[in-house]
């Protein structure tokens, strides 16, 4: 039913790439949970893990000597703004795997942040050029606020799936619900499917 | 999606929502009362999507914060801000009668929230229409007649812009165990209480001084700067970052 008054502002051409009940910013808005933590590369480090057990682990220099990757994609982000053309630049998830040898991973991973944030994801929605680490967004090292150092970048999912300040990616048999998971949010996060919450 | 041993979580329905009453909160701001059809329980500091659609079926959503405590029931309080520009406070502020059918589903949100079970000290930080979550969290304790230390610090730009001012103000009289404080930044401040700018890391500082013991839970909302700002300032005050919840307004 229409709403009584409403026109609604639509956006001048989207040429179809904006999910439905999201809308165009040129903004970054940033939203997190808690601090914007401040990480030294120094003491950073990436490990991937295999259900409780590490597989590898990476320092700053070694993340960095990695392949590297660069895409633009669109981002939509839950809370309903979506951002067209953003440069990220970092590691292919299929390329960290090759590099950690590991070639037949678990269904399911939880993507795991320095400040205590996680979030789900099916392993098949990282494989296959789907999904960063990224390093760099527009050429340049992520800003805090963004997730810099390093986030996950998941482009064709809501951005909380896209963890930022990560610092770890464990492989597991079940899917198990990260932070935002755990709160109402969905297991998947399809934006063209709208699955915001759960039970969508 | 194999869901293993979990259980199908119930969808989260959209539902009507009559507008009851509308009145004035400060000049930028109108409170909204809603009747539910499907009436819900809440936690303080949750939120509802709204979804507006037009005639030919373009839908805008959005967020809003809940001012109404758990406790208010039959009806549900929305406080909302005209952005300019904003697709959807426009319409709130503009077109939006007493009477008027909106679609809304929740309540959402399971980390920006308090219950006076979790105790206190309680620390709020709000900027502008920031407030609106906190103000749940406040009308809950005092629903629960609560004795849990807590503290208000609101930033806003005028005297007139402190959203739910005299509440706040009426709370902090009857209530020793509550204090309220402003940051005005586009005007003299009124109280020697108050500060004349912008919340800094001195200003936090100060201001959990007046706590009796360091903070349980601190919640802050605004925009990302002003989240940035109280954030930092209590963490260089000491404060564990686990203790601090944010939330940041994102996008119009």
């Amino acid at each position: 039913m229409p709403t009584r008054g409403f026109v609604g502002r639509r956006p001048a051409d989207s040429g179809g790439r904006l999910p439905p009940g999201q809308h165009l910013t040129e903004d970054f808005p940033v939203l997190s949970f808690g601090p914007t933590p401040r990480i030294q590369l120094d003491n950073w480090n990436f490990a991937l893990r295999l259900g409780p057990r590490p597989v590898k682990t990476w320092t700053w220099a070694e993340f960095n000597a990695l392949p590297q990757t660069s895409v633009i994609r669109d981002i939509h982000c839950v809370t309903t703004w979506s951002k067209f053309n953003t440069k990220w630049e970092g590691v292919d998830i299929d390329d960290l795997l090759r590099d950690a040898a590991l070639t037949d991973p678990p269904p399911f991973l939880l993507a795991h942040s320095c400040d205590g944030y996680s979030t789900n994801l099916a392993t098949s929605d990282v494989r296959n050029g789907k999904a960063l680490v990224a390093l760099k967004y527009n050429d340049m090292p992520i800003p805090p606020d963004h997730g810099g150092p390093a986030r996950l970048l998941v482009p064709h999912l809501y951005f909380w799936k896209s963890a930022k300040w990560v610092n770890a990616i464990q492989f597991i048999p079940d899917n198990t619900p990260g932070f935002w998971e755990l709160r109402g949010y969905n297991d998947h996060g399809d934006p063209w499917k709208e699955e915001r919450y759960q039970g969508d | 999606m194999i869901e293993g041993l979990r259980t199908a979580p119930a969808p989260l329905l959209w539902q009507d929502a009559v507008i009851s009453r509308i009145n004035e909160n400060t000049p930028r701001i109108k409170n909204f009362f809603f009747k539910l059809s499907n009436p819900f329980a809440l936690r303080a500091g949750q939120h509802v999507d709204i979804r507006l659609t037009a005639p030919d079926g373009y839908r805008a959503e959005r967020s809003y914060s809940i001012a109404s405590a758990p406790e208010d029931v039959g009806e549900l309080e929305l406080s909302i801000e005209k952005i300019e520009g904003g697709e959807v406070s426009s319409f709130f502020h503009d077109v939006a009668m007493v009477g008027d059918t909106i679609e809304l589903r929740g309540p959402i949100g399971g980390y920006f929230i308090w219950d006076v079970s979790d105790g206190g000290p309680l620390f709020l930080v709000g900027g502008g229409s920031g407030t609106v979550p906190l103000m749940s969290m406040l009308r809950h304790r005092r629903a629960k007649q609560s004795s849990v230390s807590t503290l208000s610090l609101i930033s806003a730009r005028t005297w007139a812009d402190i959203p739910f001012r005299d509440e706040l103000l009426e709370y902090a009289m009857g209530d020793p165990t509550f204090k309220a404080v402003f940051a005005i930044t586009r005007e003299p401040s009124r109280r020697p209480v108050d500060y004349m700018r912008r919340i800094d890391g001195t200003i936090i500082r100060e201001v959990l001084s007046q706590l009796p013991t360091p903070p349980k839970a601190m919640f802050i909302c605004g925009t990302n700067a002003f989240v940035n700002a109280a954030a930092d300032g209590a963490v260089a005050a000491g404060m564990a970052a686990a203790l601090i919840h944010t939330e940041r307004y994102g996008g119009l």
